[in-house]
């Protein structure tokens, strides 16, 4: 080989100087801690109505400026009016979260469907959208940084003109939720971002805003999960008088406790998540995975990201040494 | 022929003869005007034509691809299985230029032909899946290095460049622009350890892609070692690759595969294999169980058949010694293993998720468009290895 160790260097030099600026940015690793002021939502199954109040006020709310669902020059909000038959454009009437829709309410159903909350021949509501987790599958895999947690209320929210559509999130969000806008030409990911947008206002989620029992209610995480505990505790049968809109109100439902069973979702799930629910029937029949880690899964990925810079080393301390050995006393080759 | 000169100037003229020149290859037979090539042109009109549709109507309407199922066969299988294809190319180089293994040498060029078309292939496919393609260069200024979809780009762009550059020798070589030569000549070991490098962490990011869907990705597929096993498939794959294609041109083209390589090769694919073997099964130990698969469910057959396919008959084959003496034998080895590695892909990228997504009310089989993309694509990479084994000196010791 007619190649000097001078010009070999020189080659694995240039590939160092690209992989340094790599590395740089390493400290990057995603915090797992709850923000300092992170505000979330308790959703407790158990008081839903099934009245939908909340999927109409976040669709009308989010298409304001600012919004989930804006999009200049928008004329009305992106209804889905395609689901049932005999609604050929007169109701909005989403099937799934969508592109379109931000917010659902379901409803479980099970034979006779007489009791509420209620497993065998009962029924239940449910409701679906971004939990707003605490360390987000979503902002972890996002190749263009799309989506960011906000470091002060922790609020997960997205950017989109810096998306280029790849679906990373959606394949990564262990909760289903970030839904791309399939008819589209330039579409973006949809997600609830918590109404963000709404608090400098001094208002706070529409759906909280608007939900006439108290199901769906607006608060600092760190209250949430006690007033969530306090209610786990209760005797079922006891009246509590369950705030309506948010945590502080005035406006209250009395009415008895129900039976919950298991425990608080989005305490663990997938590391804690901002938003919570709680349930008359087990969140497995409604749809929520048990399956879902009960810590970071950024985590997952992270522990092979941080094996790259030793892969670095290793190729070119490893590659160079070797080719020192298997070149020795091998000159005036010539190489094409 | 015709003059080119006089349309084009007398430089690119002269450059276009240059490249036309065919009479190091003269020997190889390659005939370009068959019923075969335009098979090819056809197809690959037709990836066109879906590229097309599918930049101006967008993701949705191209393919059959929904919130349930955001990726499909463009990731599944050109993605994943285009660039484990591509392994072949850094093994190669690598083992002539870091490692010294001088017989290897009549290869290299192919092989890195060939991998650059794998990551051709990848790119592209990349490119259209985006649902925002003119913006598919955020990644390189926004940067996220959490994510494993931005190690991938960066990946995809470093290498394929890479790729390019160590092929760039045939070309400065037919041009006879000797400065250019030397210089990248010079630089060659630091570009192929450098390949080696961004080929080592790319072929497992693409594992490392699915760390995140513990939930989502199937057990029998899942697991924390899923990198590793994609990295060591993919030089299973990448050796039978090449392989596979120097007994193809020497089937195709007059010329003689050199058969301590072939046997060299085949006796990698043995190796390899057999730790990707102990991978599998001390996965399915420590992971699903032995029950998981042999339970005749759909998932538990894919997982049965990719073994069967791509592992345990190819290792059996090889472990007899006139199987892998014999270039027809070792041939057939070859394709099972390809077949093999390309259905794990698929059953990682489409089937391993089909249970989160049909539990959650998702179907998907790939539209008319996915499939006229995928097949023309592959139509483009065999079409273009042929040009360059006609117009460029892609095995330069045949000569002798
Ligand atoms: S629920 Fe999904 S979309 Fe929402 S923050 Fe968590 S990972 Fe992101
Ligand atoms: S689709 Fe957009 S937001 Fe989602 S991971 Fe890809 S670039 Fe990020
Ligand atoms: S917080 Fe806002 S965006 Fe999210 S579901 Fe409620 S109303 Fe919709």
């Amino acid at each position: 080989m007619a190649i000097s160790r001078r010009d070999l260097l020189k080659g694995v030099a240039s590939g160092g100087l690209l992989l340094a600026s790599g590395i740089s940015p390493v400290e990057a690793a995603m915090s797992n801690e709850l923000p300092p002021q992170a505000v979330g939502i308790l959703y407790d199954a158990t008081l839903c109505i099934g009245c939908k109040a909340c999927m109409v006020n976040c669709k009308q709310s989010n298409c304001q400026p600012g919004g989930a669902l804006y999009r200049e020059g928008m004329k009305s909000p992106p209804y889905e009016s395609k689901g049932p038959k005999g609604n050929e454009g007169i109701w909005d009437a989403p099937q799934e979260l969508s592109g379109k829709t931000l917010n659902i309410i379901k409803v479980y159903k099970n034979g006779t469907g007489e009791n509420k909350d209620t497993a065998v021949n009962g029924y239940a509501f449910f409701k679906q959208q971004c939990l707003h987790c605490v360390t987000p599958a979503c902002a972890s895999v996002c190749p263009a940084g799309a989506f960011k947690k906000d470091p002060e209320n922790g609020v997960v929210s997205y950017i989109e003109g810096k998306c280029i559509g790849c679906r990373y999130c959606q394949l990564a969000c262990p909760f289903g939720v970030p839904r791309y806008e399939w008819d589209a030409a330039w579409p973006a990911v949809r997600k609830c971002q918590l109404c963000n947008h709404r608090y400098k206002e001094g208002k706070f989620s529409a759906c909280a805003e608007t939900c006439p029992t108290g199901a769906t209610i607006f608060g600092k995480v760190r209250e949430l999960r006690e007033e969530a505990r306090r209610r786990l505790a209760l005797k079922p049968g006891t009246e509590y008088a369950f705030p309506i809109q948010t945590l502080a109100s005035r406006e209250k439902n009395r009415r008895p406790v129900a039976k919950y069973a298991d425990g608080v979702y989005g305490l663990n799930e997938a590391g804690g998540t901002q938003n919570m629910m709680l349930s008359g029937i087990s969140f497995e029949l409604l749809g929520f995975s048990k399956d879902i880690r009960k810590s970071a899964l950024p985590d997952l990925t992270w522990a092979y990201i941080a094996k790259i810079p030793w892969v670095f080393a290793g190729v070119f301390l490893g590659g160079t040494t070797i080719y020192k050995i298997t070149h020795r006393g091998d000159k005036g080759d010539s190489h094409d | 022929m015709i003059d080119v000169e006089k349309y084009v100037g007398p430089r690119l003229g002269g450059v276009i003869r240059k490249l036309m020149n065919t009479e190091h290859s003269d020997h190889l037979g390659i005939t370009m005007k068959t019923p075969f090539t335009l098979v090819l042109v056809v197809l690959i009109c037709g990836a066109a034509v879906a590229a097309i549709y599918r930049l101006i109507f967008g993701i949705g309407p191209a393919s059959n691809l929904s919130d349930l199922w955001p990726w499909g066969l463009w990731i599944a299988f050109d993605v994943l299985g285009g660039v484990a294809m591509a392994a072949g190319g850094f093994l190669i180089a690598a083992a002539v230029y870091i490692l010294n293994w001088k017989k290897y040498k009549c290869i290299c060029r192919a092989s890195i032909l060939n991998a650059f078309f794998g990551y051709l292939l990848a790119a592209i496919s990349i490119c259209l899946d985006i649902g925002r393609s003119f913006v598919i260069w955020h990644p390189m200024v926004m940067w996220q290095v959490n994510s494993i979809m931005f190690i991938v780009a960066i990946h995809v762009v470093l290498y394929t460049s890479t790729l390019a550059t160590e092929s760039s020798p045939m070309v400065f070589e037919k041009l006879g622009m000797n400065r250019a030569l030397d210089r990248v000549n010079r630089l060659m070991v630091g570009i192929v350890l450098f390949g080696v490098l961004l080929s080592l962490l790319h072929q497992s990011s693409l594992g490392a892609v699915y760390l995140i869907a513990p939930g989502k990705l199937s057990p029998l597929w899942y697991s924390t070692y899923l990198p590793y096993m994609f990295l060591v498939s993919a030089i299973m794959m990448g050796i039978s690759m090449v392989s596979f294609e120097t007994l193809l041109t020497g089937k195709v083209f007059n010329h003689e595969p050199p058969r301590e390589v072939v046997l060299g090769l085949a006796r990698g694919v043995l190796i390899t294999g057999g730790v990707y073997f102990a991978m599998k099964i001390g996965h399915l130990i420590t992971g699903p169980g032995f029950g998981a698969v042999l339970d005749g469910s759909f998932l538990g057959n894919l997982w049965l058949l990719e073994m069967a396919v791509g592992v345990v008959l190819p290792l059996v084959l090889l472990s007899f010694r006139s199987v892998r003496t014999n270039f027809d034998r070792i041939f057939m080895v070859n394709i099972l293993v390809i077949v093999g590695v390309l259905q794990n892909r698929l059953n990682v990228g489409i089937f391993g998720v089909s249970e989160f997504a049909t539990r959650a009310g998702g179907d998907y089989f790939p539209s008319t468009m996915e499939w006229m993309l995928t097949v023309g694509m592959i139509a483009f990479a065999i079409l273009g290895f042929k040009v360059c084994a006609k117009y460029l000196n892609l095995f330069p010791e045949t000569h002798h």
